[in-house]
């Protein structure tokens, strides 16, 4: 405890020194982080190789490509970004400076994940750093070789003092929450985010939940079904189904059911080939309390395809089930894992009710070649992001926000939006001096004619 | 659960989509603007009799700012409900990328009794802008605005999306049990911790929050300014509603040569505004309750009474009040003064009075006056606050442009103009794609190669300026 007390003072004591402030620091400090990616590029493919049997190619576009592209973008809109913004101002400001300026919160701790665990800690860092603060990072232990590298190489690249590493389990992240942040952002589950949330009320801290749920994904009788389901199955099937905004669960017309199935069958064979499980592609479940987890969820469901395991190598092939009750416990907990339930509904109004029946997803999906009802479906429902005729791909649009709402989520990061969530937008209003009679009107005695002024 | 019916009510309306249109917002914010004309002479008394507010002060921060905000929202509301599109990458040309501003659902605002109608009604209008349903909670300790407020408000406004719920501490907390979809809280922070307590309530429901909190407002003063007009401006925002403004200069901070300038020039000032007896001006405000008044005149004992310092508890009345060479260890010091004494606390220099402030929890307002424009700016840069003024007090917050809010103990998120809006929307993010075209989407899928991958990489990366993008 005295370590992380330790540890986190000294961030604050760096932070106090007024060093993170200068553009110029920032810049030089998101260099050494970009020099780290390219340098360290094999040792960060190997760990999350050995933490989730991710793949070269997979990693590299699933963990590396955006964090590059987020440095690049934070190193050029910085000097646009950090500028004051001047406001438009009224009759008795005409002659006054008023804007808001952008300052740094102090020190912010970053909590990750470890689905994605070497992004999911770089991009809120690196819009951390962007905005001038001091940051505790505290990684995953679960992906605990990508926790490990990341407590290597940081200090080996940027600023000791200001940019620190935490290691550990439960313990360690309670500990480590009952100290004074001035911003944190949690990646991870609901219950936790609760957790997270209660220890931040005690120090009055902004908390960013980037949290989880059971994102839907409706598929309307009008569409190009085999296109649907391909797309479909890259986003489910990625990373094992272990992805925050995988679509969770279909909801479709009974009469389609059957061919989605085919579909998703015959695009799962072209991913992957005749044995998925030797596929270089196709990743594993992280650890076995989630493998029993997930095999738990199968319990009692008609499997249309798939549903063979292999603990030793916690493999759970790419799974789909058919005619799934509403009730049963598949559709009751995201399911983080490659099984993908089918819900059958009659239309779309019933499903747009099974949705908002529930809590707000991170990511809701549509696939229709009906415009109308696509537009009926986001203005009718409530979601963190959503992406119509695809999915996972809102994500990577580069000036979108990325953030849950309800169970899901509060707040949003990503490019501009993190600059904006680690920063304090402070207002400014600086008047002359002179020029009291301007003022005159508002002083006591009061007058009403002057109130009509 | 007495308020579980209530909540299910104003949420399944929502649900329905009923806030949603436009015309339905405006109308509702509309209907706000008759009340604040309808019942400006219900409100003028009900200010004046909860803190003897001058009909001049409530007319100008419970009614004039008030509508300054539903005019610019609803002359804005239009472009800020819009879809936000964005710009997009190669490999997204042809599709449709925004952010949409959804409601959140059912909002409860939680106000406070020192300017009991604008800190419920500007959240109120923000809450409304951006389609949600609200449940407005008044304080109970401002009553005759509180009974005003839940008698007349709802006949304004669409019962099936909001709502008024009066009571005190057991009925807040009643209140709280249930789920809320946003809580926009004003009040205190320290004693009692209610933001920590409201924050740890929202927690169990992932509740978002914004709160409006307090804290000591440094005000500092360098030697060279005018101090005729430092010391009106000062005493027009230390004084105003009886120094129960969580805006107000809290406490001043100059050296000894500067405070026995300012000393006449502040007296001279109380008595151009409040005449030389400002108990009998009607343009001076009481303190809200016995318990308040109690507080605050333990204050008076800290460094010496130089100005003012006469109180009257019948009618709750302390007079305008400046305590010089107020230290550090002084009760004056030890909270909020929410009252009308301004503490002056001695410094040797600007960096002297740049550590205090540094050294205490982050402000809600932080105020420097100098002619030297150098001066005003390094109080800017070296510190932390909410919100800053320089050579004047509270204005800033009278401009809709800019966010109103605190940082660290004096709270987090902020409000006033768009920022309302933008605090009581969640922004989603939307991508609309078109089914065609699935060639374009060949290099995503397994199996994975390295072709593939360069091919992903030159659609959507983005290159440093200057950077040869020749493979």
């Amino acid at each position: 405890m005295e370590r992380m007390q330790q540890i986190v003072g000294r961030a604050r004591a760096a932070f106090k020194s007024g060093r993170s402030r200068p553009l110029e620091f920032r810049i030089q400090q998101l260099k050494a982080l970009e020099r780290m990616v390219q340098e360290k590029e094999k040792e960060i493919l190997a760990a999350l190789k050995a933490d989730l049997n991710k793949s070269g190619p997979s990693a590299y576009s699933q963990e590396i490509l955006g964090v590059l592209r987020e440095l690049v973008t934070a190193m050029e809109k910085l000097p646009a970004w950090a500028a004051p913004q001047h406001v438009k101002k009224d009759l008795l400001s005409i002659r006054d400076e008023a804007y808001i300026n952008y300052e740094p919160l102090g020190v912010v701790l970053v909590i990750g994940a470890w689905n994605y665990p070497f992004v999911l800690v770089m991009m809120p860092l690196i819009g951390a750093i962007a905005a001038g603060n001091a940051v505790v990072v505290k990684p995953s232990e679960v992906s605990e070789n990508t926790a490990q590298l990341v407590a290597e190489l940081l200090p080996q690249y940027l600023d000791k003092d200001l940019y620190a590493v935490v290691t550990g389990g439960v313990p360690e992240t309670t500990e480590l929450l009952t100290l004074r942040f001035d911003h944190i952002l949690y990646t991870g589950s609901s219950s936790v985010g609760r957790i997270v949330m209660a220890a931040a009320a005690k120090h009055l801290t902004p908390v960013t939940l980037e949290l989880g749920g059971k994102s839907p994904c409706y598929i309307d009788k009008d569409c190009d079904l085999a296109v649907a389901c391909r797309r479909i199955t890259w986003g489910k099937y990625m990373n094992c189904g272990q992805t925050c905004i995988a679509p969770d669960y279909i909801l479709c017309d009974p009469s389609i059911q059957g061919k989605v199935v085919e579909n998703i069958k015959a695009t799962l064979k072209e991913f992957y080939g005749e044995d998925v499980k030797s596929s270089p592609d196709y990743e594993r479940i992280i650890n076995k309390r989630h493998f029993k987890r997930i095999l738990g969820l199968l319990e009692g469901q008609k499997i249309a395809f798939g549903g063979e395991t292999d603990e030793a190598s916690r493999f759970i092939a790419p799974t789909i089930l058919t005619d799934v009750s509403p009730e049963s416990k598949v559709m009751e907990e995201e399911i983080f894992g490659p099984v993908l339930p089918i819900v059958t509904v009659k239309s779309v109004d019933e499903a747009i009710e099974f949705i908002n029946l529930r809590e707000k997803p991170l990511a809701l999906y549509v696939f229709s070649n009906n415009k109308h009802l696509i537009r009926r479906v986001i203005s009718e429902t409530s979601s963190g992001g959503m992406t119509a005729n695809d999915v996972i791909m809102h994500s990577v649009v580069p000036n979108l926000p990325f953030g849950g709402v309800g169970h899901s989520g509060m707040g949003a990061y990503l490019g501009k939006f993190s600059f904006e969530t680690f920063s304090h937008r402070r207002a400014c209003l600086i008047k002359d001096l002179r020029l009291e009679v301007v003022n005159k009107v508002r002083y006591p005695p009061g007058s009403m004619e002057m109130m009509h002024l | 659960n007495p308020f579980a019916g209530l909540v299910s009510h104003l949420r399944a309306s929502w649900l329905n989509g009923k806030t949603r249109p436009m015309e339905y917002r405006v109308a509702q914010l509309e209907a706000l603007g008759r009340f604040l004309d309808e019942k400006k002479q219900e409100i003028l008394e009900a200010t004046a009799s909860d803190l003897g507010k001058a009909p001049f002060e409530t007319e100008l921060s419970e009614i004039l700012l008030c509508k300054n905000e539903l005019h610019a929202t609803l002359n804005n509301l239009s472009r800020w409900m819009k879809d936000e599109h964005v710009d997009k990458n190669l490999a997204m040309q042809l599709d449709s990328a925004f952010i949409r501003k959804d409601p959140y659902g059912v909002v409860l605002i939680i106000a406070p009794w020192n300017y009991p109608i604008h800190l419920f009604l500007v959240p109120l209008i923000g809450a409304i802008a951006a389609g949600n349903s609200v449940i407005v909670k008044p304080s109970e300790v401002s009553k005759k605005t509180e009974r005003l407020v839940a008698e007349a408000l709802p006949g304004y406004l669409d019962k099936d999306c909001f709502a008024v719920v009066t009571g005190g501490v057991q009925d807040t907390t009643r209140l709280l049990e249930n789920k809320f979809d946003y809580i926009f809280f004003t009040g205190t922070s320290c004693s009692p911790p209610v933001g920590r307590i409201i924050m740890t309530a929202a927690a169990k429901h992932l509740t978002p929050v914004t709160l409006e909190l307090g804290g000591k407002n440094p005000c500092y003063v360098s030697d060279t300014c005018d101090v005729t007009n430092v010391a009106r401006r000062v005493a027009w925002g230390r004084f105003f509603n009886a120094g129960q403004t969580c805006i107000a200069p809290d406490y001043l901070l100059c050296t000894v040569e500067m405070q026995e300038k300012l000393l006449p020039a502040l007296q001279k000032a109380i008595e151009d505004f409040y005449g030389p007896n400002p108990r009998e001006s009607p343009d001076f405000g009481r303190i809200v309750s016995d318990k308040q008044f109690q507080r605050v005149q333990r204050l008076l004992g800290s460094g010496r009474v130089a100005l003012g310092g006469q109180t009257d508890e019948a009618e709750r009345y302390i007079a305008p009040t400046v305590l010089a060479d107020v230290l550090p260890s002084d009760p004056a010091m030890q909270e909020e003064v929410f009252g009308p004494i301004l503490p002056i606390v001695v410094i040797a220099n600007m960096d002297e009075a740049i550590d205090f402030i540094n050294a205490r929890p982050r402000p809600l307002a932080i105020y420097a006056f100098s002619s030297n424009d150098k001066v005003v700016n390094q109080v800017l840069e070296r510190t932390s606050s909410g919100g800053f003024c320089g050579n004047d007090t509270l204005m800033h917050v009278t401009l809709t442009s800019l966010p109103f809010g605190g940082i660290g103990n004096s709270g987090l998120g902020m409000y006033h103009g768009k920022f309302s809006f933008d605090t009581f929307s969640h922004r989603r993010g939307c991508l609309k794609r078109g089914m065609g075209r699935e060639p374009l989407n060949a290099p995503r899928y397994p199996p994975y190669s390295q072709q593939n991958f360069r091919v992903i990489q030159a659609t959507s990366r983005v290159t440093r300026k200057n950077d040869c993008t020749l493979l």
